[in-house]
């Protein structure tokens, strides 16, 4: 597979404003030097707990959000300084899908102009075809004609994601970032968006960015999985490797994995407690930036940054120096 | 048996007419135990806890009829002066949202000792003592600094842990935790129900857990109550759940998660939404939504009755699924 998308050294940093003047007296790295790839085809998962900065990279990868260094490569082109009428056409080729489908809508809006508004903006088609073109949209997303009238409060919150997808599928895109799509959805509802997306993806060939906290979604829908703390990346590996009990993972991930909830009352688990909360990112920590909740931390970790690197496998990347063995072959 | 709800009815008056959030609700809890309360939004878990403990506001709401029973006495009945006696004393309750649910302008302290005073005839310095004590046995660090911290200047895990110092500061019999972990990252959220569980083998309250969680459910409950609009579909022990969910509702909803499904494989999807409550279809009100439908569901609602000859497992289900 060949590489839609390349991160480089992205950094993405928020001003800390301050004092009587409201002066920026310093900065925040949400995504500190990061840097991967994505794959044609594949659903990438990006996951990590609040304040990581998986969100803000995933804006900043269609630059919704600017980065402060480092470089996007689309499909070769590289995002980071395209002029915003050049940005605009490349816009066709990636979208987004919000978490919350309460206010990514306008509320004064009708469904059937909130989804006219992509085919108008990219003059995808002739006017008095615009109408058509929305009503495939809602049948693709499974909503009924009649939806074309109504306002988004009308909705159920699964409905409502259902038209954010519709917005985003407009332009009939390559790439979509979906930014914790079902996070605010009960589980009933969360199992039928899922599955819209996996086969959407199918249909429309499409590559996903899959931003989650949570990680049995990630480890259902994606294929491969990037794991961020604190801005940056502390691994990168693939789904069955994700899953075998007995691969060797950074000792962040396998924090993750152990503190999440049994499947059933009689598993057996190893838990893992991570003590303490996560650090402010205004102020992380020397070295690598979670020595401090890891518990097989020792000084070398707190005076060394570790970089992600192969470690074991192919396919598998790990920033810590504790796993510091390459691939074989 | 230390907590007994029986029959309870809440009903909320709304333009369009009367909705019963909570229909005939019955349950029980014994000291040391806890049962788990799992059903999606709307389905009236929450309303339950609070017509516990007496928070419904009424109007619009209403308790209309049922016996809340602590300890064989009948709570439903108290004065509002009595009540207070109990609330937050014998019974208490944590809540979802941690910021929302403490006063911002008073130290976390001051919230601590409040409950602590109310409840407990002690000088205001023997309670500043316990409050440092119970925030340190809820593990707070530094807890002589932290009494002084306003609610602003914790973490979502700090302040949680707060709600649970504030609940357990009068060792209450009963502690009620709706979706005590819902707003809280996983590594946070395993501390969290790892000290519910902790604090309860030290107190020996009984706990009612309130989720949307299966994997909470499989965690901390012994018990386990499911609710579809408004009513206990299926009771049984978290095993029995877990391994023979009768109802199809229950069953519909392990399966969409994903964690329970191979992946390539689809998730399972329940059709339809939850009905509107002042429209709920004839007879069982999940048959609208339910694959197994016959013509009997639609004629009359189903009881909770006892299945599989189990003396724990009952579900309201004309034909239930115990074939896995």
């Amino acid at each position: 597979m060949t590489d839609l998308v390349q991160i480089k050294n992205l950094v993405v940093s928020y001003p800390i404003m301050g004092g009587l003047l409201g002066r920026k007296v310093g900065e925040i790295r949400a995504v500190n030097d990061v840097s991967f790839s994505i794959r044609r085809g594949e659903v990438l998962g990006l996951v990590g707990e609040s304040g990581c900065g998986k969100s803000t990279l995933g804006k900043a990868l269609i630059r919704l959000i600017e980065p402060a260094s480092g470089e996007i490569l689309f499909d070769g082109i590289n995002l980071s300084n395209l002029e915003s009428n050049e940005l605009r056409i490349m816009r066709r080729r990636f979208q987004i899908i919000f978490q919350d489908p309460y206010s990514s809508l306008n509320p004064r809006m009708r469904i059937g102009n909130i989804l006219s508004e992509p085919f108008i903006i990219h003059k995808l088609c002739p006017s008095n075809k615009v109408k058509d073109s929305v009503m495939e949209l809602l049948k693709i997303v499974g909503l009924r004609p009649e939806s074309f009238q109504k306002y988004p409060h009308e909705f159920s919150g699964g409905q409502r994601q259902r038209i954010g997808i519709a917005r985003a599928l407009a332009v009939r895109p390559e790439f979509i970032v979906a930014d914790e799509p079902v996070s605010a959805l009960d589980v009933s509802i969360q199992s039928q968006i899922l599955n819209l997306l996996k086969q959407l993806q199918g249909e429309f060939s499409l590559t996903y960015l899959f931003v989650s906290h949570d990680l049995n979604v990630v480890r259902y829908l994606c294929d491969r999985i990037v794991v961020m703390y604190l801005g940056k990346v502390m691994e990168v590996l693939d789904r069955s490797q994700l899953r075998d009990p007995n691969f060797k993972m950074h000792p962040y991930t396998e924090a993750l994995l152990s503190s999440a909830p049994r499947k059933h009352p009689d598993e057996k688990r190893d838990r893992i407690q991570l003590k303490g909360d996560i650090p402010s990112p205004a102020n992380p920590p020397s070295g690598c930036v979670f020595n401090p909740r890891c518990r097989e931390a020792d000084r070398e970790c707190t005076e060394t940054i570790p970089p992600l690197r192969e470690f074991r496998a192919k396919d598998h990347q790990v920033a810590c120096l504790k796993r510091s063995e390459p691939a074989n072959s | 048996m230390l907590l007994k709800v029986e029959n309870l009815v809440t009903s909320f008056s709304t333009p369009r007419g009367p909705i019963r959030a909570v229909d005939n609700v019955s349950f029980e809890v014994d000291a040391g135990q806890t049962l788990g309360l799992v059903g999606e939004s709307g389905c009236g878990k929450t309303v339950t806890a609070l017509s516990i403990i007496r928070l419904i506001q009424e109007p619009p709401g209403k308790i209309e009829s049922g016996r809340i029973l602590l300890n064989g006495e009948d709570i439903l009945g108290y004065s509002p002066a009595k009540l207070r006696s109990i609330r937050g004393g014998r019974i208490s309750m944590i809540f979802q949202e941690p910021m929302t649910s403490l006063n911002p302008v008073f130290t976390v302290g001051d919230q601590i000792m409040e409950a602590i005073l109310l409840h407990q005839r002690v000088s205001s310095l023997e309670a500043r003592k316990r409050c440092l004590e119970i925030m340190d046995l809820v593990g707070i660090p530094d807890v002589s600094e932290r009494i002084d911290y306003y609610p602003h200047q914790m973490s979502g895990g700090l302040r949680q842990r707060v709600m649970i110092a504030m609940a357990l500061s009068c060792q209450p019999e009963v502690l009620i935790a709706d979706e005590p972990t819902t707003a809280l990252d996983v590594t946070i959220q395993s501390q969290i129900l790892e000290l519910i569980k902790d604090l309860q083998k030290k107190m020996g309250m009984a706990v009612l857990i309130i989720t949307h969680d299966f994997g909470v459910i499989a965690e901390m409950a012994d018990q386990v109550a499911v609710m579809y609009a408004g009513k206990i579909v299926e009771k049984a022990n978290v095993r029995e759940i877990f391994d023979r969910p009768a109802h199809p509702y229950t069953v519909g909803l392990q399966r969409s998660i994903p964690s329970f499904v191979n992946p390539g494989e689809p998730l399972y999807t329940i059709p339809g939404i939850v009905p509107d409550l002042l429209n709920l279809p004839k007879g069982c009100r999940f048959s609208d939504r339910c694959e197994f439908k016959e013509s009997d569901c639609i004629v009359t609602d189903p009881e909770l009755l006892a299945v599989g000859g189990s003396r724990t497992h009952r579900v309201s289900c004309y034909h239930p699924r115990l074939s896995k």
